[in-house]
């Protein structure tokens, strides 16, 4: 009896060596990655921390480095956003809930899923490519803020489209034939259920693909973005009726990674500390999108239980 | 009283001047792609009255409720054979040109697991209502206190109708879905094993309840526990294998059944 326990106890301590092994092994993997991505941060901050001051983000870029700005490289960046964002989340949205609730599951919906999902993988500059092609000379949009919002929002659809698809499924079947069990269309239940209970998981997918647009450079550059611009576009609002004007779509563009990309290639030692303050700025608006994605995630998930 | 009908392909008497029948299944095959789930099943639905269906796991007890509100419909590849015919407009609801949604609006459901929506108890109550297009807020406040009421809930959660419906207990939860169910005035109401997932006190109360309802609604209820088909039902249904072995008066099914098969399944002899 005493020696079956001698036995067991042996045994655990064996397992508990093996458990708590595994535990360091990955703990030290997860410091790898996390050190690497802060040691990157904090350089790019303390390169560019002398130019991070308030005039940095309302000058427009000069030849003389510590007199530029990145003004159109921010604005342009997010006029761009402001374009992928209109003409990406609802054509996704619809596209993964018509895949998702209205398509018979037969092998062109298999085909279709399997494009989508290689689709998220092509590397961006074939999509610029496809844009240059499409939206800059056949529809004749040139190279503005237009083309270039439409460019990044063929980027980042396929992305939406399975992040929303992955939210919808989530939703689980008995809550599904709640709703029909009360007599509701299938449209009634998209909307009355579906959609508001995977709203969290939407937007998440939504942010983290913009979160992915705001860093794009080739598919940019391939159609045609200018590194040096020292205007800013017609703007959005305006003081007389209709108060709204859609010239800013016409305008040329720069974004912060090309700003950023055109300073790293300057011989000049000052210029390289703008592009350092220039990069840390992508990556708190980065940081601050996933951020928001991963709280609206917790609100969302807080209220419901399943 | 109606006579007993041991044998389900003789339909219980239409005709009686005292229970009248509330639907008759007539000749039903149901198909789950080449599966025959359901093998030409006869059975009468006495009106007002509380009819449970009993048999092992895999019998077809939940395909054929399922077949009264056409959940089946929901999914490819089911295929249903025969007719289901409801009274007393004798439409046959499984017909092709009778819409799903049109059933589902006369025949309520409440499911083996509480299945509230992430929305509020008042709101869970109202969508029924909502999805017929009701939107007076005086109407729907008058529907859903009756319904809760008849569910047994309303002294409960008078005071919190706002709340989330997570908020409520598992019992509560489960008379929540029948208040659901129950408010947009169904003719016949069926429950999938409703107490399945809940503890002895809960399943007592829900119990209770299907004993209070049957007076306004005739209820059609599954179940794998047999005391509470003894206790709960007037007529049950024995399945095996897809099939209907016995139905009669429950007191009759359980003393005396008629059926050798029956009576090992009810004696505990297998199952």
């Amino acid at each position: 009896m005493a020696d079956q326990v001698q036995d067991i106890r042996k045994l655990i301590r064996q397992h508990k060596l093996r458990d708590h092994a595994f535990a360091l092994l990955g703990l030290v993997c997860m410091m790898v990655a996390v050190l690497i991505l802060l040691g990157l941060f904090i350089n790019l901050a303390i390169d560019g921390a002398s130019r991070l001051t308030p005039d940095f983000f309302t000058s427009f870029p000069s030849r003389h480095a510590e007199r530029a700005g990145i003004l159109s490289a921010w604005v342009g960046t997010t006029l761009v956003m402001l374009v992928t964002l209109i003409a990406a989340v609802p054509v996704g949205i619809s596209a993964a809930i018509y895949l998702e609730e209205y398509a018979r599951k037969n092998w062109i919906t298999d085909l279709i899923e399997v494009n989508v999902t290689n689709l998220a993988g092509v590397p961006s500059i074939v999509y610029g490519l496809l844009a240059l092609g499409l939206f800059v000379y056949q529809f004749g949009f040139g190279q503005s803020i237009l083309s270039a919002g439409l460019t990044l929002a063929l980027l980042v659809l396929p992305v939406i489209i399975v992040a929303t698809r992955e939210a919808l499924r989530a939703v689980p079947r008995n809550i599904r034939e709640a709703a029909y069990a009360l007599g509701a269309t299938r449209w009634q239940m998209i909307q009355d259920h579906l959609l508001p209970y995977s709203f969290g998981g939407i937007m998440t997918g939504v942010i983290i693909g913009m979160a992915r647009a705001i860093g794009e450079t080739a598919p940019l550059i391939t159609i045609g973005a200018l590194s040096y611009i020292a205007f800013l576009p017609p703007s959005p609002v305006t003081e007389t009726a209709p108060y709204v004007n859609f010239e800013w779509l016409t305008s040329a563009f720069t974004v912060l990674p090309i700003q950023m990309f055109n300073w790293v290639s300057r011989p000049e030692a000052a210029f390289l500390k703008n592009a350092a303050a220039t990069g840390a700025v992508i990556i708190v608006m980065t940081l601050l999108m996933n951020g928001t994605a991963i709280y609206l995630r917790y609100q969302i998930r807080k209220k419901i239980k399943w | 009283m109606v006579d007993t009908v041991v044998n389900s392909a003789v339909p219980l008497s239409v005709e009686n001047p005292v229970i009248r029948s509330k639907a008759d299944v007539k000749s039903l095959n149901f198909f789950y792609g080449n599966f025959q789930g359901l093998k030409n099943i006869n059975l009468t639905i006495p009106d007002k009255q509380v009819t449970a269906m009993i048999g092992p796991s895999g019998c077809g007890k939940s395909t054929l409720l399922r077949c009264f509100n056409r959940m089946h419909d929901l999914y490819p590849g089911n295929r249903y054979e025969g007719e289901i015919i409801l009274h007393p407009d004798n439409v046959n609801i499984l017909a092709r040109d009778v819409d799903a949604i049109e059933v589902r609006m006369r025949i309520s459901m409440v499911f083996q697991k509480p299945n509230p929506f992430p929305k509020s108890i008042y709101e869970n109550v109202a969508y029924g209502l909502r999805v017929r297009g009701v939107g007076r807020r005086a109407v729907l406040d008058e529907k859903v206190e009756e319904a809760l009421r008849d569910a047994a809930l309303w002294n409960e959660v008078k005071d919190r109708q706002h709340e989330l419906a997570f908020n409520l207990s598992g019992g509560q939860q489960q008379r929540l879905c029948i208040a659901r169910a129950l408010a947009s005035d169904p003719e016949l109401l069926l429950f999938d094993e409703p107490t399945s997932a809940l503890d002895p006190i809960a399943t007592a109360s829900i119990e209770e309840l299907i004993a209070d309802l049957k007076s306004k609604v005739t209820i059609l209820i599954v179940t794998h526990n047999m005391q509470q088909a003894a206790r709960v039902s007037d007529y049950t249904a024995y399945m095996y294998l897809g099939e209907i072995i016995e139905f009669g008066i429950t007191d009759e099914l359980f003393i005396k059944p008629k059926n050798r098969h029956t009576e090992d399944y009810i004696t505990g002899r297998f199952g």
